[in-house]
């Protein structure tokens, strides 16, 4: 599979960023489904101060930290009762204010059926070029921003409302079993008009045009036996990430496998079929080495059969490349040895930016699990937490 | 008139127990919106449609349009739908 070769001069070009600096402190978010919780060290990553739970008995999907100030957390939220919101604090949760206007959709016209959001699934800071900019996916999927920090949100491009796009957002039947979901929203850092998006199910999607269109990428996808891949409603990306070394190059963990792609390529490559038979390259969340752009972590799960969406054989583990996606290695050391039947969500593992790289991830089964060392060895940073639905990782200065 | 508020929503009135003022359902909801930012989208979605796990009662008869008009003696009573288990 082709390198690319234009990576120096993209690399050069990448605007700096907070995260870029070295950092004093990590901040661990993590949001589960009865409330949030973070977690504060030092560069050393030894030992982690909990703060939480804040907005106990709340649905909690996503929780972040904006990397341009480093001060403006959101939090979406709804409750069991309640209809969905977005919280913000800028001072790391001691307070926090609800969004004006949080992400609906337009108003139908009268006499149709008008679309209401769930709740907001994926919160994605804008280019570093606009500050204040913020991006939603939700549930149904929908595609919203917020051009002042959070506060007020409104349906963004041509996504929500046409015909096409509609028709590849599918039934809920097509969906996620909690709902159809639009996530793995990602601005170039080169270029703040350069989006991509991903739906649950509806495929991944481009645009260039500062989100004025957007165009299927979905060449070289496969979907479930027995449907047609040239179907863009039947595609079901779990998790997109773009390289942050390399925004050229951008690695897909899919319902139905492990990807990556080397733009201008518009054809993913399986990379997933390197992993062991056993095991399988099905799983939710994809996870990219700040600064190499070879380097990728997948957690697997059982997708065969009847979907137990559990670690596969009850041995839970992460797999590395360092090569792009030619090979995988298992890591283990510190996992649970055998009937750990728990799995990790697609927004529940992430990479900080120290070196080595520590990585974290969060189990449907309330644990949170850390590594300092790019996943050599793991500990357990919190039991006994409510399902954990997302894990980021900010770095302070 | 007199609404009551469940206890869901009681970070926003502080109170379980408010004042509002409107000649319907949907007027009473916007006026207890500029009284507390935020309440109205929590039980109301954006196509104007009750949420399935809010209920609103007026004088102990469940009310399921926001057109609904009502009296300034009227009682609404907002509460949560049971749906656990």
């Amino acid at each position: 599979m082709a390198r690319n070769d234009g990576k120096t001069r993209i690399q050069s070009k990448l605007p700096a960023t907070r995260a870029n600096k070295k950092p004093r402190r990590v901040l661990i978010m993590v949001a589960t489904r009865k409330g949030a919780w973070l977690y504060h060290t030092d560069a050393t990553r030894k030992t982690w101060r909990a703060d939480g739970p804040h907005f106990l008995g709340h649905v909690l999907n996503h929780l972040v930290l904006d990397p341009r100030d480093g001060r403006t957390l959101l939090a979406a939220a709804k409750t069991g009762h309640l209809g969905p919101t977005v919280f913000r604090s800028t001072d790391f949760g001691r307070t926090w204010k609800e969004a004006a206007q949080p992400p609906a959709f337009a108003k139908a016209p009268s006499g149709e059926q008008g679309r209401a959001v769930d709740h907001t699934f994926w919160l994605t800071p804008g280019h570093p070029s606009q500050p204040g900019v913020w991006y939603a996916g939700t549930s149904p999927q929908g595609l919203f921003r917020s051009e002042d920090g959070g506060v007020n949100w409104s349906p963004f491009s041509m996504v929500n409302d046409d015909p096409q796009y509609r028709k590849w957002m599918g039934t809920v039947q097509d969906g996620t079993p909690d709902g159809p979901k639009l996530h793995s929203i990602i601005v170039d850092p080169r270029d703040p008009a350069h989006l991509y998006f991903a739906m649950s199910g509806g495929g991944v999607h481009e645009s260039t045009d500062g989100g004025r269109t957007f165009a299927p990428l979905i060449k070289g996808l496969e979907v479930v036996e027995g449907f047609d891949r040239s179907d863009t409603t039947v595609h079901d990306p779990h998790c997109v990430r773009l390289s942050p070394s390399n925004p050229d190059r951008l690695y897909q963990q899919n319902h139905c496998g492990i990807y990556r792609v080397d733009r201008p390529s518009d054809e993913w490559v399986r990379v997933g079929r390197a992993m062991p038979k056993r095991v399988g390259d099905i799983g939710f969340p994809m996870v990219l080495h700040p600064r190499d752009d070879d380097s990728a972590w997948v957690f697997p799960m059982d997708g065969q059969t009847v979907w137990p969406r559990t670690s596969p054989e009850g041995k839970p583990a992460v797999y590395v490349t360092r090569n792009g996606g030619e090979t995988w290695k298992r890591l283990d050391a510190g996992l649970p040895k055998s009937q750990a039947w728990w799995t990790v969500k697609r927004q529940a593992m992430c990479a900080d930016a120290g070196d080595p790289v520590g990585l974290y991830f969060g189990t449907t089964s309330g644990e949170l699990w850390a590594s300092r060392d790019e996943g050599k060895g793991w500990t357990c940073m919190a039991r006994h937490l409510p399902e954990i639905y997302a894990v980021e990782a900010a770095a302070l200065s | 008139m007199k609404v009551l508020i469940p206890g869901a929503l009681r970070s926003y009135t502080e109170s379980s127990e408010t004042v509002a003022t409107g000649a319907t359902l949907a007027a009473v909801l916007a006026d207890l919106d500029r009284q507390y930012a935020g309440i109205r989208f929590r039980m109301i979605d954006e196509q104007d449609r009750i949420r399935r796990h809010i209920r609103i009662f007026v004088n102990g008869e469940q009310i399921r349009e926001l057109s609904q008009p009502l009296r300034a003696t009227d009682e609404v009573v907002i509460v949560q739908a049971l749906s656990g288990g």
